[in-house]
């Protein structure tokens, strides 16, 4: 997911700051509880991010996307065979007016892109195209048509697979559909896995989904506001909307957050349209540095395979998809079909990744921030090697601020809002998967609840104040071990689905599934 | 063949002046039969938290089930008690077009509405459901002051 600080450069960062600073006691301290944290955690992190023998990728993304790959085939190319029907879905063409008032297939998607589209979007793009060159857009945009398939996957089973409570209510995600699917099959083991699932999820909702996201939205604030201050106060503020969202139970904040989020989405996309409608003659040029730079890296460090390492890891970070969190999210439709779930949640990493980040990606080839030899048309490296040099100097989210602002001068203000916002929709998000995780465990119950919503909160004063470089390589390791639970075990429920799928199809194809007049 | 009324109630007075309406009316055509329906304003694709989403089922549920304690029961009640023929029915969506499908689903002469009790930017911008129904209504549309 949102993960763009190596390990390395935190420990690096964590030495220094480790050093014999007595004046700094409160520092120090935060460098021990680093230090000790990393030790405990670092073999986990480093198992997860291990690169394949010999290579510099890490095993987790080839994870990724041989398993998207491997679901792309299995189920028939279904990205590309049901896309016109996934947009009939979301549109209502299916829905049954008796059912009106019930959360619609919109709403779901809604949903649950609020809780992706976010900062890897804007910024993480960014560190991908900085270091693997705007090659590795060809290789983000491959990767996200690709895991397509693994969210059509995993969401058809969250519905399927989900509980319905007597009050109405339902619950669901990876930790049910891998228990009851693995009864259903008569295989063991689903208990366990479910399990692990759960805490994975419930660390990576407290990490990725909360600590990272608080971070990263301090560090937004004091760089619009130009001058330093304690992470405490950002945290304390949003511990305490979140607080009162999803302890008080004051929806109407939320409400306004999941109405904002997808104006700025649009308005992200909008803004950058427009500066690649102005710089129209410029859009042939980009898309041949993305294809150039997709087969031969065009100077950048790694060559194609540096292009293509940065391009799938950012897809990959950026949707999910694999990693059961939107399955948790989509299983609460109200349908009679699972499956119809599935053909919609495919739209999503479409629209993260293969629209949003292409977006940002473009932008920042055509503003010409990154540097290019004239006499060779190769990109230029920056001193150390590691990434392409840029005008200014910029990387990460700055990079895609000043790509912006290069077209429009006071975008990188609207960015900035849109930054914190996302990172504020992500964490409602993850509070309710890391809840149902959290609930799988202990059980449903109000007390149960509000002990890791109180736990939830707590953690973003943390991820605010502090700089947690390993608390946020662990959280990010969690996530993708979600992945590593959750793919494993799709691989043998994934029938389940095609017997979903055969099923289906064969009713639409012969007419028993029809759109109802509105 | 008996004629069908669709009566569209808002859980306001104006609501209520137009069930008198209907009442008087279905008196004088005779042979008449009323559906009464109230429609809680709702979009498909309105924004809402993954918390929300999981509660949905229960809330629609409850909202129906007071729209009808409150709304329609009584109203039916009162129609059947003056000797009338009466149904009830609670529906989400928009109210204009919610109210349209229903009497073209039913085959209704006419469809009867109090003035709307909306008012402020909203109705500035997109217009009274009254209006709407007025517009864009596939039948008789009355609209009682």
């Amino acid at each position: 997911m949102k993960r763009f600080n190596q390990a390395a450069a935190s420990a690096a960062l964590l030495a220094a700051t480790a050093g014999p600073a007595l004046a700094q006691e409160a520092q120090s301290l935060d460098a021990r509880v680093n230090a000790a944290f990393a030790a405990a955690t670092g073999p986990f992190v480093s198992f997860i991010f291990a690169p394949l023998p010999g290579t510099a990728f890490p095993w987790i993304v080839m994870w990724l996307v041989v398993a998207a790959t491997i679901f792309t085939i299995y189920f028939g190319f279904v990205q590309f065979r049901f896309f016109s029907h996934a947009i009939a879905l979301v549109k209502g063409d299916y829905s049954d007016p008796n059912d009106a008032g019930e959360v619609s297939h919109f709403q779901a998607l809604a949903t649950a892109l609020s809780g992706t589209v976010g900062l890897g979007n804007i910024a993480g793009v960014a560190v991908a195209v900085g270091i693997g060159g705007p090659g590795a857009t060809f290789w983000m945009i491959l990767a996200g048509l690709l895991g397509m398939a693994s969210k059509f996957t995993e969401c058809t089973l969250g519905v399927k697979y989900r509980n319905e409570y007597p009050d109405g209510t339902v619950s669901g995600g990876p930790m049910y559909y891998i228990s009851k699917g693995f009864t259903e099959l008569g295989l063991p083991g689903g208990k366990i896995l479910a399990v692990l699932f759960s805490v994975f999820c419930i660390l990576g909702a407290l990490g990725g989904g909360n600590m990272f996201q608080a971070n990263q939205a301090h560090a937004q604030i004091q760089g619009v506001l130009g001058f330093e201050f304690s992470g405490l106060i950002t945290g304390f503020i949003f511990a305490f909307i979140v607080f009162v969202v999803i302890v008080g139970g004051v929806k109407s904040i939320a409400a306004v957050t999941e109405k904002i989020v997808p104006f700025m989405g649009i308005l992200y996309v909008g803004a950058a349209l427009i500066i690649l409608i102005v710089n129209y003659d410029k859009i042939g040029w980009a898309f041949g540095q993305i294809f150039g730079g997709a087969f031969t890296g065009l100077g950048v460090a790694g060559g194609m395979v540096g292009a293509l390492i940065q391009g799938f890891k950012r897809a990959a970070f950026s949707n999910e998809a694999g990693v059961g969190s939107a399955a948790i999210a989509h299983s609460a439709v109200k349908t009679k079909e699972p499956i119809t779930e599935g053909f919609v949640s495919l739209l999503e990493p479409l629209i993260d990744t293969v629209v949003i980040c292409t977006m940002t990606a473009l932008v920042i080839v055509i503003s010409q921030q990154l540097i290019i030899d004239p006499a060779t048309g190769n990109y230029v490296l920056n001193e150390a090697g590691t990434a392409i040099a840029t005008v200014d100097g910029n990387s990460g989210v700055s990079l895609t601020s000043a790509a912006f602002g290069s077209g429009i001068s006071w975008f990188p203000y609207v960015l900035a809002i849109a930054v914190v916002l996302f990172a504020f929709s992500t964490m409602i998000s993850w509070s309710y998967y890391g809840l149902k995780a959290w609930t799988y465990l202990f059980g449903e119950g109000k007390t149960s609840e509000l002990v890791f919503k109180l736990i939830f909160c707590v953690f973003i004063v943390i991820g605010a104040a502090a700089s947690l470089g390993p608390v946020i390589d662990f959280s990010d390791a969690a996530i993708f071990a979600m992945a590593v639970v959750n793919i494993f075990c799709l691989y043998f429920l994934m029938k389940l689905v095609k017997t979903e799928l055969a099923s289906y199809a064969a009713r639409l194809n012969s007419g028993e599934i029809k759109k109802f007049e509105h | 063949m008996s004629t069908k009324l669709v009566i569209g109630l808002d859980g306001h007075s104006s609501g209520e002046r137009a069930l008198e309406f209907a009442k008087t009316l279905a008196g004088q055509i005779g042979a008449c039969e009323l559906l009464v329906v109230y429609v809680i304003e709702w979009s498909p694709y309105s924004f809402q938290t993954a918390e929300e989403n999981a509660q949905r089922h229960k809330r629609r549920e409850e909202e129906i089930s007071t729209a009808q304690d409150r709304v329609v029961t009584p109203a039916i009640k009162k129609l059947t008690d003056g000797g009338l023929s009466a149904t009830g029915k609670v529906r989400h969506g928009n109210v204009a077009d919610t109210l349209n499908d229903i009497a073209k689903e039913t085959g209704a002469a006419q469809i009867i509405v109090g003035r709307s009790t909306e008012s402020g930017l909203s109705k500035r911008i997109f217009g009274s459901s009254t209006a709407n129904l007025v517009m864009e209504a596939s039948v008789p549309v009355t609209v009682v002051n």
